[in-house]
């Protein structure tokens, strides 16, 4: 498909897109200049408090997004799923630049200048608004310029929280290897932030002192900056307007939380409780593709009812266990310990695992005839691997497979996002990745599994965690979990996958179909 | 005004001033009288403290020990802002607002105190024509699109605005070319007599001290050393003002060797 047949196809849900990007970048620089400036001005006249808090601010965006997102999701108030939370968050990258450069533009007015100021008379308010104030605005609008260009980044990572924006195409492109939809997240974003930059630059000469002199002679730059920034505004404002038109609506009825990690499997088993559940009459709110440990957190939060997960995960990565093999005992301590420390209650199998799958390109395992992981060991040394963050830290990870198999590669593995192992892998970039065994690309790349002959890995069932709670209030979740036990079939599971991953159809269409074919 | 010419307008009493940073006091127990209607010059190198006795006189310091009195009234008695808004200000640079027009800087005072935008705009306009400015051409400028001479001009006129009592000037004319300096001089002069202003003035330029002060005080290391009017200034004998006036013989000299 070409990228104009896919904007052909696409516009209504990228305007949306675009529409919720704007409103989260405009509320939050807003916010940011409401607070950061006062600050700023505050921090010009305090010299003792002015080092800690810049450092403060300093620090503070120097946390990575996705981090400072999984602090502020158990917040109350601030924190969460969605678009309060990204605004929390982008605020906090914000305040650093705008905050330096009122203090910077202050301190910066001409001495003479400010004594002058003094002497004439002039009360410390007076000489605040119209002298240091007025001198310092064009800088102060270069530290807004920057926040703004920043936030139009960080805002794409915002998608990881359930906040939208442009970011929900680029995750989404990377994980179904599709350059249409990363461009289609990435052209906009890039787009919105030198538009920003653009406008945002005239102002500021506009209030530069030479700008006052350009104006008097007629300059037009500024009539063009200030109608960007009002079309920015008001694009803003209409999306903000647009979002809460449609929470209010379905905040009545009896309503879920469905949410998905952000990979296209836990979409489409999570989109199958979706709309299992909607077919009963309940109301499903959907907030998929949560990245990292998010899920977990807002679970325990109470911020989501409900998400999929594999034993094997829950066992090692939350709880915290050494790795072991036994499928039911696995199982069985997951179940016991999540409804003891979470009062979280995990469903019957879904019928499948997802393994970690040992990929390595077709051709070669055909030359060198690998079948298994032991196979490949004494290649290894001219290989080179990458693994996704997740492989490379967990405690059934890299560190633990290597030794158990006595793995060493030609270089320290890259580290990478897991759906850019697969195109690294097809690439020839490296020659051996830990992929998902239930991963639709695997027969479209001509990738072969290499069998786990050491038994290493854990059991990954799938299952659904549910919080008690929600299936308590609505009695129609527990019915559509058991329902849902054992009915999916690793084929099953990797077709799905694959009519996604490679055919490019809507998981909700996916989900649409399978459920009918099922007869659920 | 002309009538209490004779009575004191500041007053210093056995004033000193000095900062933590700095072992040696800047000012070291000044007594010094000026009166309605004069102009006094203060005269000495950088750093001799001159500067420092005229912002005690507005308060951008409070002296250490002593007492600063202007209309009888001692600065730590005064309002700041009421005592600064009867005294007019001029520095070097002229230290005009950049982001004001010519109009807006001279009309600050003013409007600071409230005036009617009309009075505001008459004033800027007769003070404007009062330093040589055509308002017409001159009021909507803004200061980056002037000379440093009319600049200097703008500054003065600014001073002048709320007609103040008293005008401190630090050296305002320092960074201007000779001509232009000659120039305002020659003007301030006319003005100062005129308007019957009060003024202290700062250099460390004697041929101005000369043309321009009514007395002349000599200061040197924080001390007021020779108080004089400028007739009595060249025939002293204390050390300092000799070394001065010989500085100007040798310019004469020089002068006078060029054009043989």
């Amino acid at each position: 498909m070409s990228f104009w047949n896919f904007l052909q196809q696409n516009w209504v849900e990228m305007l949306t897109l675009v529409r919720q990007h704007l409103s989260l970048v405009l509320i939050s620089t807003a916010i940011a200049v409401v607070i950061g400036i006062p600050t700023g001005i505050l921090l010009s006249r305090n010299k003792a408090l002015r080092n800690p808090v810049l450092g403060i601010a300093n620090v503070m965006q120097t946390i990575p997004s996705l981090a400072l997102f999984g602090f502020l999701i158990p917040l109350p108030f601030i924190g969460g799923i969605g678009a309060t939370t990204a605004i929390v968050a982008l605020v906090v990258y914000a305040l650093l630049p705008i905050i330096r450069n009122t203090v910077t533009g202050i301190l910066g007015v001409d001495h003479n200048v400010r004594e002058a100021a003094v002497a004439m008379g002039m009360t410390d308010g007076q000489i605040l608004r119209q002298v240091e104030l007025p001198l310092a605005l064009s800088v102060i609008l270069t530290g807004v310029r920057v926040a703004m260009v920043i936030s139009v980044g960080v805002t794409t990572i915002a998608a990881a929280v359930g906040a939208g924006g442009l970011g929900v195409y680029i995750f989404r492109g990377l994980r179904q290897y599709d350059n249409n939809l990363l461009l289609a997240g990435a052209v906009p974003a890039a787009l919105m932030a030198l538009a920003a930059d653009f406008s945002l630059g005239l102002l500021e000469k506009r209030f530069s002192v030479e700008g006052k002199v350009e104006k008097r002679r007629g300059g037009l730059g500024s009539k063009v900056a200030i109608a960007v920034l009002v079309l920015l505004v008001l694009l803003g404002a209409y999306g903000t307007w647009r979002a809460r038109a449609r929470g209010t609506a379905s905040a009545t009825a009896q309503r879920v939380v469905v949410a998905s990690k952000d990979f296209t499997e836990s979409i489409l088993l999570a989109e199958i409780v979706a709309q299992s559940l909607e077919s009963r009459g309940v109301v499903v709110e959907r907030q998929y593709e949560l990245g990292g440990n998010l899920p977990q957190d807002a679970l325990v939060a109470g911020r989501i009812d409900l998400y999929p997960e594999y034993t094997g995960t829950a066992y090692t990565a939350i709880l915290r266990h050494p790795p072991i093999t036994d499928p039911r005992a696995v199982y069985d301590q997951v179940k016991r310990e999540y409804a003891e420390k979470f009062n979280v209650e995990v469903s019957a199998p879904l019928g499948f695992e997802n393994t970690f799958a040992i990929l390595v390109r077709g051709a070669d395992a055909r030359k060198l005839r690998l079948k298994t992981i032991s196979d490949a060991v004494p290649h290894a040394r001219s290989w080179r691997a990458g693994f996704g963050q997740d492989f490379m830290t967990r405690a059934d990870g890299y560190p633990g497979f290597s030794r158990a198999y006595g793995l060493k590669f030609a270089d320290q593995p890259r580290e990478m996002d897991l759906s850019l192992t697969y195109i690294a892998l097809a690439s020839n970039k490296v020659d051996l990745i830990a992929g998902n065994s239930t991963e639709g690309r695997i027969a479209a790349l001509d990738f072969v599994q290499l069998e786990d002959d050491r038994r290493y890995f854990p059991p990954y069932e799938a299952v659904y965690l549910v919080r008690q709670d929600s299936l308590n209030r609505v009695p129609a979740l527990r019915e559509v979990l058991s329902k849902l036990a054992n009915a999916i079939t690793t084929d099953e599971m990797r077709k799905l996958n694959y009519e996604v991953d490679a055919n490019k159809k809507a998981p909700v269409e996916v989900v649409r179909e399978w459920i009918k074919q099922k007869g659920f | 005004m002309n009538d209490s010419n004779n009575s004191a307008l500041v007053e210093f009493r056995d004033v000193s001033y000095s900062v933590p940073a700095l072992p040696a006091p800047i000012l070291s127990d000044l007594d010094l009288t000026v009166q309605r209607g004069e102009t006094l010059v203060l005269l000495g190198e950088s750093g001799c403290g001159k500067t420092t006795t005229l912002k005690l006189i507005n308060r951008l310091y409070l002296s250490s020990s002593g007492q600063v009195l202007v209309e009888g009234k001692s600065t730590t008695d005064w309002d700041p802002i009421a005592l600064r808004r009867r005294t007019g200000y001029v520095i070097q640079d002229a230290g005009l607002f950049p982001h004001f027009t010519v109009a807006d800087n001279v009309g600050l005072v003013p409007s600071l105190d409230g005036w009617e935008e009309a009075k505001i705009n008459d004033r800027v306009r007769e003070l404007l024509n009062l330093v040589g400015l055509d308002p017409v051409k001159y009021a909507e400028r803004y200061p980056r699109e002037l000379s440093g001479g009319q600049r200097q001009r703008v500054g003065v006129a600014r001073a002048l605005a709320a007609e103040p009592p008293l005008l401190l000037l630090d050296e305002p004319f320092g960074a201007l070319d000779p001509l232009t300096r000659a120039s305002l001089q020659r003007q301030f002069v006319d003005l100062t007599k005129r308007l019957g202003k009060t003024a202290i003035f700062v250099t460390h330029d004697l041929r101005e001290a000369l043309r321009l002060g009514s007395r002349i005080g000599l200061m040197h290391a924080g001390r007021l050393v020779l108080l004089e009017t400028p007739e009595n200034f060249l025939k002293s004998d204390e050390e300092h003002a000799r070394a001065y006036l010989e500085t100007l013989k040798l310019q004469v000299d020089d002068e006078a060797g060029g054009s043989k």
